[in-house]
């Protein structure tokens, strides 16, 4: 299972990447693995304000919908609209191809509840 | 929660990386390397399920034939030894108990191959509805029976791999009994059935005897590219074919006739069955509701139990099944819809989530495999 030790992570599996002042979020490694082969992704848009644990999307597989929960609040600056033509990087590149959306948050103290990559395995070898 | 029923397979899975799920109290594989591919493998090559769940319930006696008749829908009369037959029973309102094949295996000896869900139910009201004065003897032999489904355009070419008895003459819905297989020590019933759209057998064999059916399976269809393949394809495969799951397209509630399942109900057969009644009835009305099937064209996917609704936000149906078809690369779906709104190319809406978004009547099945 792959949990790049540079990330933050909620314990709903998404990872969270700082850039800047910018976070970059997606799902991790072992969710795509839970979920198998994903075949729709659906995002929210550019300037939609998000809510810390609430849902912002949903990740759809075969059999199932799966939502997405804001591992922070914040607004939405940039979405990667390539999952639309190719859902299938979430499974392929969960961490590089398969980000899902660029926030801008909007308190930073949110960070500090998200878990480590050594929290987040241990959350889920539990 | 009871404990997970498992088929003589269970050990079996691991050794792929089977993931497992709880399929009406069983512990079944849902996929071994991944749905699509299973898929994939099963429209082009060939794969082997594990469905040795199903219930098998044996009607047996002088009396059987009279008695079938007046429990299910197709003409048990058209049946002849090693031939098959899809049918219904149904409750006296129409609505669906259980939809299964029936072999005739001999004259006077049939064996229904039912959902497993359904098998305590169908075996308790066949056992209700057996007369006195009937000579028919019901048993629940779901447990002496393994049963394993190879299917795909290779399906043939591992069989016949494995046997002498000429395969090539035995049509769909026929089946042959104590056929001899390579590396399997006792006789199996070698069925031309499936439930994937593709051409395939359906194998029936003593429980115990499953492991080793599986393994020569493996070892003889591996060079025709033979992998296990789990539920989750099972479902996309029989869904593109246009085939039925019960619980979603049929149930107490849904009568074969709403599902468009005419071809196996015979309501001109001489005996009168439980349900007929009500079938006439709505036969001569018309259908209030029908199955279709949809084709989203906003971006969703419908799933079971999604709302479909008209222009007006009326609620005119819901569907059955849905997802992303990985043969036609399509979001489509069956939904059971207001007869009104069945045209093929009626706009409709499906409510997924908290959007509503459009889709289209089309044609069913989705997937035909070509000749």
């Amino acid at each position: 299972m792959n949990i790049p030790k540079d990330l933050l992570y909620s314990k709903e599996h998404e990872w969270v990447r700082r850039e800047g002042s910018d976070l970059r979020i997606g799902i991790t490694d072992f969710a795509q693995s839970e979920l198998g082969d994903i075949v729709f992704v659906e995002l929210p848009e550019v300037g939609d304000e998000l809510t810390a644990n609430e849902p912002f999307g949903s990740v759809e597989s075969v059999k199932t919908v799966s939502e997405l929960y804001a591992p922070v609040s914040g607004k939405v600056v940039e979405v990667n609209e390539e999952l639309e033509e190719h859902p299938e990087y979430v499974n392929e590149s969960p961490y590089e191809k398969a980000w899902m959306i660029v926030i801008e948050p909007s308190d930073d103290s949110e960070l500090d509840d998200l878990l480590t990559a050594e929290e987040y395995e241990a959350h889920i070898s539990k | 929660m009871s404990e997970l029923k498992r088929t003589p397979l269970y050990g079996e899975y691991e050794k792929f990386g089977a993931k497992t799920i709880d399929f009406g109290g069983w512990e079944l594989p849902v996929q071994f390397t991944g749905i699509i591919h299973e898929h994939e493998l099963t429209r082009t090559r060939v794969a082997m399920f594990d469905v040795s769940h199903m219930g098998e319930i044996k009607v047996t006696g002088k009396d059987s034939l009279p008695f079938l008749q007046r429990l299910v829908t197709n003409d048990v009369a058209k049946l002849v030894p090693n031939r098959a037959q899809y049918s219904f029973m149904l409750n006296e309102n129409g609505g669906t108990i259980d939809d299964f094949l029936i072999y005739m295996l001999a004259e006077d000896d049939y064996l229904l191959v039912v959902n497993a869900a359904n098998r305590k139910k169908d075996y308790e009201w066949l056992l209700q509805h057996k007369r006195k004065d009937e000579h028919v003897e019901i048993t629940d032999v779901s447990d002496s029976y393994g049963l394993i489904a190879v299917q795909g355009p290779k399906a043939v070419d591992v069989i016949a791999a494995m046997t002498d008895t000429d395969i090539n003459g035995l049509r769909p819905f026929s089946f042959l009994q104590d056929v001899k297989l390579s590396d399997v020590d006792v006789p199996v019933m070698l069925s031309r059935t499936g439930y994937t759209g593709e051409d395939g057998f359906e194998i029936y064999i003593e429980a115990d005897q499953t492991r080793e059916l599986w393994r020569a399976l493996l070892k003889h269809g591996e060079p025709f590219g033979l992998e296990p393949a789990g539920l989750g394809a099972r479902d996309t495969l029989r869904f593109e074919a246009g085939l039925p799951l019960y619980g979603q397209e049929l149930s107490e509630d849904i009568s074969p006739l709403e599902a468009g399942l005419d071809f196996a109900v015979k309501l001109n057969k001489e005996a009168d069955f439980i349900g007929k009644k009500a079938l006439l009835k709505q036969k001569e009305a018309g259908v209030k509701r029908k199955l279709v099937g949809i084709e989203m064209i906003d971006k969703g996917i419908p799933r079971t139990g999604y709302p479909v609704l008209n222009e007006k936000d009326e609620e005119i149906g819901f569907v059955t099944t849905g997802t992303k078809s990985p043969t036609l690369n399509k979001h489509i779906g069956f939904a059971l819809v207001n007869t009104a709104y069945g045209e093929i190319g009626t706009e409709l809406f499906v409510q997924v989530r908290n959007k509503k978004l459009k889709a289209k009547v089309i044609e069913t099945p989705f997937y035909k495999r070509e000749a």
